[in-house]
C-alpha cells in the first residue's frame, strides 16, 4: 500500500484546517504570523502533489514563487509587527483596532 | 517503507501545526513550526521535488523560523500569551468549527474528485533532471515573473529597512 496523491492533499486539507483555526484563536500577532505558514505550506504540500499527479513541473514553478513572495511578506510583516510593539510592548491583536472603520 | 515514510512526516507535519497553536511560549511555537516545515520536506523528497525540498529546509526553516526568532529575542520572551483566558467565550469554539468545516469541505472535495488523479502515485524525474526541468520552466516560461520576484525582494528589504529605523536625533515619533 503505497501513498496516492489523495492521501496527500488530504493532508494539506488538515493542516491548512489547524492553520485557520490557529490565526483565529491566537492574539500574539508573532504566533498568528507562523499560522499564515503553516498554511502556505499546506498549499504549497498540494501545489507539489498535483505537479506530482501529472507530471507537470508547472506547479514546483509556482511553489518557488510561493516561497519568494512569503519571504518578502515575513520580512515586511515582521518590521511592522517591530515598529507596532516597539511604540507600545505588550500589545495583541484585541488592541490594534485603531484602524477600524 | 513509502507508507512508513508517509506516516511518519505526516505525523511530524500534524504535531508541529498542532504545537504552533498550544503553546503559550512563541519560542516553542516556532520549533514546532521547523517541524513542521521539516515534515513538509521529507513530503517534498518523496514526491521527487528534490530542489523544492533543499529550498524548504534553507528557506523556511533556515532563514524564515530564524527571523521570527530574531524577533522573538528583539521583542522579549517573557510575554507568553495566557492561552487559559479568552475574552469571547464563543470565539474557541466557532474557529474550531469553521476550520473543521473548511478542512471537511477540502477533504470532501479532493474524495470526491479522486477519480480524475489516477490511483498510483506516477514516478517523476529522478535526481537532477528535477533541478533542470524546474529551471527550464523557471527561465523560459516564467522568466518575466522570476524577474519581478527579484523586484519584489529589494522592495521588501528597502521598506523594512525604512519601516524599522530608529528616527535620528530625536525621540522615535
Amino acid at each position: 500500500m503505497t501513498p496516492t496523491t489523495t492521501w496527500y492533499l488530504v493532508l494539506a486539507a488538515m493542516l491548512f484546517g489547524v492553520g485557520v483555526v490557529g490565526l483565529m484563536i491566537r492574539r500574539n500577532p508573532l504566533v498568528m504570523f507562523m499560522c499564515i505558514e503553516l498554511m502556505l505550506n499546506a498549499v504549497n504540500l498540494s501545489f507539489v502533489a498535483f505537479a506530482q499527479a501529472f507530471t507537470d513541473i508547472s506547479g514546483q514553478t509556482a511553489v518557488f514563487f510561493v516561497m519568494v513572495v512569503a519571504a518578502a511578506e515575513v520580512v515586511v510583516g515582521l518590521g511592522i509587527i517591530i515598529a507596532i510593539l516597539r511604540r507600545r510592548p505588550g500589545t495583541t491583536i484585541d488592541d490594534l483596532a485603531e484602524l477600524k472603520g | 517503507m513509502e507508507l512508513l515514510v508517509f506516516v511518519l512526516a505526516s505525523v511530524m507535519v500534524l504535531a508541529g501545526a498542532i504545537g504552533v497553536i498550544a503553546y503559550n511560549n512563541p519560542v516553542h511555537a516556532a520549533l514546532g513550526l521547523v517541524l513542521t516545515l521539516f515534515g513538509i520536506a521529507v513530503h517534498f523528497v518523496s514526491m521527487e521535488a528534490h530542489f523544492l525540498a533543499a529550498v524548504q529546509v534553507i528557506v523556511y526553516a533556515g532563514a524564515i523560523v530564524v527571523l521570527f526568532l530574531f524577533v522573538i529575542m528583539l521583542l522579549g520572551v517573557d510575554r507568553a500569551e495566557d492561552l487559559s483566558v479568552e475574552p469571547f467565550q464563543i470565539q474557541r469554539p466557532l474557529a474550531v468549527i469553521v476550520g473543521v468545516a473548511i478542512s471537511g469541505l477540502v477533504i470532501a472535495a479532493v474524495v470526491r474528485g479522486r477519480s480524475t488523479l489516477g490511483e498510483q502515485l506516477k514516478s517523476g524525474v529522478p535526481g537532477d533532471d528535477n533541478i533542470r526541468e524546474l529551471a527550464r520552466s523557471l527561465f523560459s516560461d516564467n522568466v518575466f515573473a522570476f524577474e519581478l520576484t527579484s523586484v519584489l525582494l529589494i522592495v521588501a528589504v528597502v521598506g523594512t529597512v525604512v519601516l524599522t529605523r530608529r528616527q535620528r536625533g530625536g525621540a522615535s515619533k
